[in-house]
């Protein structure tokens, strides 16, 4: 089975999807003739041509409001927005208009709009490249937000939320693009090709929304991550020597709660961990779902290791980052509670 | 302190506040018949004059002339009258619903008959309009049925809507036209979208945007029109001055431009302006913007100067900022007047003619109301269920809503 980079997976679904449908078109900043900052949409105007794969202006209301437009008509359009923390010009498309149309039209119109967006940091982006703002779109009813955390995963995920015929929001952790990433930034870059979940099957294949993956069994606590910080948590893990399960929640909306469940059941310790901020945060919601389901199975209060409540820096990326040794300290102190 | 002098902000006001005697005197219109009407593959550059001019058929005497006349039927225009009547009178019929606490709310188009209700007339089958809450003649000239707008408005048990939006807020795929939102301008570049997939598979259908002139403010109308322009979509851009947004009057969001149409020039975007109460006029010139979308020959922009008679929504009340007088001293007059005394003056219609239609419009409005109110009002009768409210967030409910729906007792 071939090996491939985040990137290279994405491209790939892609592809897939573009050879299989018609009516998938896919358009954004950069996206055509380049193929992307990223190079997720790489070759795609040139195998496709440039009415299915195209550049647009720099004007991300513009991209979700024709998106929404081209998905009312009936094609499947899968849009990148440059960076997350680019999209708040498009919020208005996307809250107003995209997550509501099939509720307030009846069913008489809907937006199977597939909105990718590189998020987090971990690059030197500073406060306009490193944004988490997942909690800004599972706050939105009508609305799918997806977190991919390796190459199999992107691939099946971005499949599933091309298929979907609902909005989907797809995070992509720009840290993990060509590599796990554990938060030691300052050791060597690992290759995605040295992972296990770097082997992604050719053709079509997906994975499904709303069902969460355990990346790592364990019997002592309950880690509920995505995307960068599913490795911060295995670093963690590994370093403190506490035997963590470790969820890797793959998608937001819609949650799976039966999985959480099962394991703080079983664990009856919780600690949840983000890269976002952490007032108002996902974490907020983990956390109030996980008491609501099993608080009398719960041994120590549930904790979250988040970003500050700071705009993410530039020079102190690394002390905003909520890095194995911050998480590893929470594990403790939930051992320790 | 610095030598330079100091700095004042500039804040356009109107002319004419309430108390002020209003006198359009002194606005240029262009006498009826004398604007060229240019071929549609001209160059926008060749046209900019356009679009600070008032295309116009119907001259003071009802004649059409000029050369932008003699497009409709006998038959048509007939039939265009009778169009806008119905709109009035459903308008009048809504408007009074919602004051015996029927609904609650409503919008009316008075004086803005002639632009949907042509507009539409020029569209095929298969094209679609991207609305706003104030095309209801779009609907109507269609062939909407009355009842099925009115259990909207009542959000009763037949609502079409199911209850979920406030009343004007339609929707209609199989009549083309776009589910309305209450965010203003977001339609405008979903247009641009609609009319880029059209193209893209190669399609022959077109689509219309609509806006007014206060949410030409909105960077929405920016996007759609980058768009429209960078990829030639096949869409009819249309703008609805009519004067007042709100209370703001347009001269708040046109600024310094000489008019709204002129914002297509920069975009390299042919513009018209057209006299809105002006039934003959606004289909010409839908018709010649149409032909140029469905040509491929890409988007135009559209401004209608009309004035809206009535009040926003009947949570308003314009004579607190405007003239009670400024609907009466408006120099364009009445759209229904003005076709209606161009049909007298072709001889297809008269005075007893016309007090006939009134009746036989008011009396299907009136029957269609009885049939919506046995649906149901938003406060009496059968109504839309607590049930339908989960429906739809999603195409399949996912198990958290229906936790919720559970919950809720449904």
């Amino acid at each position: 089975m071939p090996t491939m980079t985040m990137i290279e997976a994405i491209r790939d679904a892609h592809d897939v999807m573009m050879a299989r449908d018609d009516n998938v078109v896919v358009f954004g900043e950069d996206v055509g003739y380049f193929g992307g900052v990223f190079r997720c949409t790489r070759g795609l105007q040139q195998k496709y041509g440039r009415a299915r794969c195209f550049d647009t202006p720099i004007n991300e209301s513009g991209i979700v409001g024709t998106a929404i437009g081209m998905a009312a008509y009936g094609l499947r359009p899968c849009i990148e927005i440059q960076f997350a923390d680019y999209m708040y010009p498009a919020y208005d498309q996307l809250v107003s208009e995209a997550a509501r149309l099939r509720h307030r039209s009846a069913n008489d119109f809907a937006a199977p709009v597939t909105v990718r967006m590189p998020t987090g940091g971990g690059i030197f982006g500073a406060q306009t490249h490193s944004q988490s703002p997942e909690a800004l779109f599972t706050h939105v009813c009508g609305l799918k937000t997806v977190v991919p955390s390796n190459p199999y995963d992107a691939k099946g995920l971005l499949i599933s939320a091309i298929e979907c015929d609902d909005p989907v929001i797809f995070l992509e952790p720009k840290r993990l693009y060509n590599g796990p990433f554990d938060g030691h930034h300052d050791r060597p870059v690992v290759p995605w090709a040295k992972h296990p979940l770097s082997e992604v099957p050719e053709g079509h294949y997906s994975v499904p929304l709303g069902v969460a993956s355990i990346r790592r069994p364990g019997t002592a606590l309950t880690v509920l991550a995505y995307g960068t910080m599913v490795y911060v948590a295995e670093a963690a893990a590994a370093e403190s020597g506490i035997d963590a399960e470790i969820i890797d929640l793959r998608t937001l909306l819609p949650l799976d709660t039966d999985t959480i469940a099962a394991s703080v059941e079983k664990t009856r310790r919780c600690v949840i961990v983000h890269e976002a901020t952490r007032t108002s945060g996902f974490g907020a919601e983990l956390s109030a779902t996980v008491q609501e389901m099993c608080f009398y199975h719960l041994e120590a209060p549930i904790i979250r290791v988040t970003g500050w409540d700071t705009p993410y820096p530039h020079a102190q990326e690394w002390a905003y980052f909520p890095g194995p040794q911050r998480v590893g300290e929470a594990f403790r102190r939930v051992m320790e509670a | 302190m610095s030598d330079h002098p100091r700095l004042s902000l500039h804040v356009p006001e109107p002319e004419f506040r309430p108390g002020a005697k209003p006198d359009f005197s002194g606005v240029t219109i262009p006498r009826a018949g004398t604007v060229r009407r240019p071929p549609v593959d001209t160059a926008p550059e060749e046209i900019r004059d356009l679009a600070y001019s008032i295309i116009r058929v119907l001259n003071r005497a009802g004649e059409a002339v000029g050369p932008w006349a003699d497009q409709l039927s006998d038959e048509a225009l007939q039939a265009g009258l009778k169009t806008m009547m119905k709109v009035r009178a459903y308008d009048t019929r809504m408007q009074m619903a919602q004051r015996q606490g029927k609904t609650s709310f409503y919008m009316q188009c008075t004086g803005e008959e002639a632009i949907a209700c042509a507009f539409q007339m020029a569209l095929e089958p298969g094209d679609m309009n991207f609305p706003t809450y104030r095309q209801q003649g779009l609907l109507i000239a269609s062939g909407y049925p009355l009842v099925d707008m009115m259990c909207q408005i009542y959000s009763n048990s037949r609502d079409p809507m199911k209850g979920r939006q406030l009343p004007v807020m339609y929707s209609s795929k199989a009549h083309g036209f776009f589910s309305i939102s209450g965010n203003l301008g977001t339609q405008y570049p979903q247009a641009v979208g609609w009319a880029m997939a059209s193209a893209i598979k190669g399609d022959t259908c077109i689509a219309a945007g609509w806006i007014g002139d206060g949410s030409t403010a909105e960077s929405d109308f920016h996007s759609a029109l980058v768009f429209a322009s960078t990829y030639k979509a096949p869409v009819v851009l249309n703008i609805v001055n009519n004067q007042w947004a709100i209370s703001t009057f347009q001269g708040i969001a046109r600024g310094g431009s000489g008019t709204f149409a002129a914002r297509g020039h920069g975009f390299g975007i042919p513009a018209l302006r057209v006299d809105g109460n002006d039934y003959l006029a606004v289909y010409a010139v839908a018709r010649w913007a149409i032909e140029r979308a469905r040509r491929n020959l890409g988007p135009t922009l559209i401004e209608y100067v009309t004035y809206r008679a009535a009040a926003h929504s009947t949570s308003d009340d314009p004579a607190a900022y405007r003239p009670k007088e400024e609907s009466e001293a408006w120099p364009l007059g009445d759209p229904v007047e003005r076709l209606k005394n161009h049909l007298i003056v072709k001889k297809l219609w008269s005075e007893e003619r016309h007090t006939q239609a009134v009746a036989e419009v008011e009396a299907e409005v009136i029957a269609a109301q009885k049939e919506a109110e046995s649906y149901g009002t938003l406060h009496t009768g059968p109504k839309a269920s607590g049930r339908d409210m989960f429906v739809d967030v999603f195409k399949e409910m996912p198990p958290h809503l229906r936790r919720q729906r559970q919950e809720a007792g449904y």
